[in-house]
């Protein structure tokens, strides 16, 4: 079964790579794609640890709600792993 | 910007000019040498403002993250910069006359 | 002073240029601040030894040829030939590279579209584009409309950009967000068995390959 997670709602200043619109959103990784630098550290000239990067897929009813164009539609996006959290089959 | 409601997507474009293919590579070439990273150049977009992106164009508010990079990195003082921008002023009105010292 | 490009690809219209547009006059128009500012920087590098202006001039013909001609070349050697397309859709800078193409350290991924699924390419954050395969993005790519609207109503974009999509057909969009650069794989048209690699890849359009149009039809 696709791994569920959820992108954290956080709202910290400063360059962040993980897109406004999908903050607090819940998709399922749809590809590990390997460790890249941190943008977060990159983008203040420091040096950067290397952070998992994943295509997460997220249905425009999951990010839309009734507003979706057509629910169905998707869209993927890549997010750090510190950027999400695990969604627990069980609860909500 | 993403799902923020807008017009209708505007198709004209315009081919790049040589002002604009030359900021283009100086952002390749300057990341390559680590003078600077992607991130901090898009870092010192979005410290520009939403506003900047209705006031200047791609390649102006990419030449203005290129030199606020440069100043952090210490490859040239904001006086260095003023002097020069002062002195290519002088060689001439248009961009063919200024271009090259 | 007249643009320097080359007449190199199938992409490009008499007296206009490899993007279909008319040539611009800037260097005669009055100086800005920013190109004021651009020649200061450069100047100001060039100086100090970070650059060289062989350098310079070799990065801007670098950018000059790469072209969609490039990608709809990839496109094509992938609907002639099944084990390419398998390797595309595993890894695309492989792909791309050993057709030939420098395309620098750029992490490409190609996903298809078939009868059910419709991909589309975006870039809500900046303006990442496969730039080292296709060339530099089209204006309109880069706007402010585009990258709103393309996450939540890419249909109708899509109908600005002239395609009705029916229900039944999947929209996948891509958020270029952080590392990777997308190309789309589009459907070979029907009727194109007789021809070959070459006809095959001047019915790719770059907006086939970023999923705002289809293939020309022969």
């Amino acid at each position: 079964m696709a791994e569920r997670v959820r992108v954290k709602a956080l709202t910290p200043p400063g360059h962040v790579r993980a897109p406004w619109y999908l903050r607090g959103k819940v998709g399922v990784i749809e590809r590990p794609l390997g460790a890249f630098r941190n943008p977060e550290q990159l983008a203040y000239g420091l040096p950067a640890e290397e952070k998992p990067l994943f295509r997460v897929r997220f249905s425009m009813r999951d990010i839309w709600g009734e507003a979706a164009e057509n629910p169905d539609d998707t869209l993927d996006a890549e997010l750090y792993a510190h950027w999400l959290e695990k969604v627990d089959h069980h609860a909500s | 910007m993403g799902g923020q409601a807008a017009g209708p997507v505007p198709m004209e474009g315009h081919d790049f000019a040589l002002w604009e293919k030359r900021i283009d590579a100086l952002m390749v070439l300057c990341g390559q040498k680590g003078l600077f990273t992607v991130d901090g150049l898009r870092r010192a977009l979005e410290d520009m403002g939403e506003d900047a992106f209705e006031k200047y164009s791609y390649y102006e508010r990419w030449i203005a993250a290129v030199n606020q990079n440069l100043l952090e990195a210490g490859v040239y003082s904001l006086e260095e910069l003023a002097a020069r921008m002062d002195a290519v002023a002088a060689r001439g009105p248009t961009y063919a006359e200024a271009q090259d010292g | 002073m007249p643009h320097d490009h080359h007449d190199h690809d199938h992409f490009h219209h008499e007296g206009m240029s490899p993007s279909g547009h008319p040539y611009r006059t800037d260097n005669d128009g009055p100086l800005t601040y920013w190109q004021r500012m651009e020649i200061a920087v450069r100047e100001l590098l060039l100086e100090k030894g970070h650059l060289t202006p062989t350098e310079i001039a070799a990065q801007i013909e670098a950018m000059d040829a790469r072209s969609p001609a490039n990608g709809a070349a990839v496109v094509a050697r992938a609907w002639v030939d099944p084990d390419f397309k398998t390797r595309l859709l595993a890894d695309a800078s492989a792909a791309s590279r050993e057709m030939g193409f420098d395309i620098g350290p750029l992490h490409l991924i190609a996903v298809e579209n078939t009868a059910q699924t419709h991909n589309l390419i975006v870039c809500t954050l900046c303006s990442c584009y496969p730039r080292n395969l296709l060339g530099l993005p089209p204006d309109w790519y880069k706007t402010r409309e585009y990258r709103s609207r393309a996450v939540r109503e890419p249909r109708a974009v899509l109908r600005e950009f002239g395609l009705d999509l029916p229900d039944d057909v999947t929209v996948r969009v891509h958020d270029s967000t952080a590392d990777m650069r997308y190309i789309v794989l589009p459907a070979r048209p029907e009727g194109t068995e007789g021809l070959d690699e070459a006809q095959l890849a001047s019915l790719v359009t770059r907006d086939s390959m970023i999923g705002t149009g289809l293939p020309r039809q022969p």
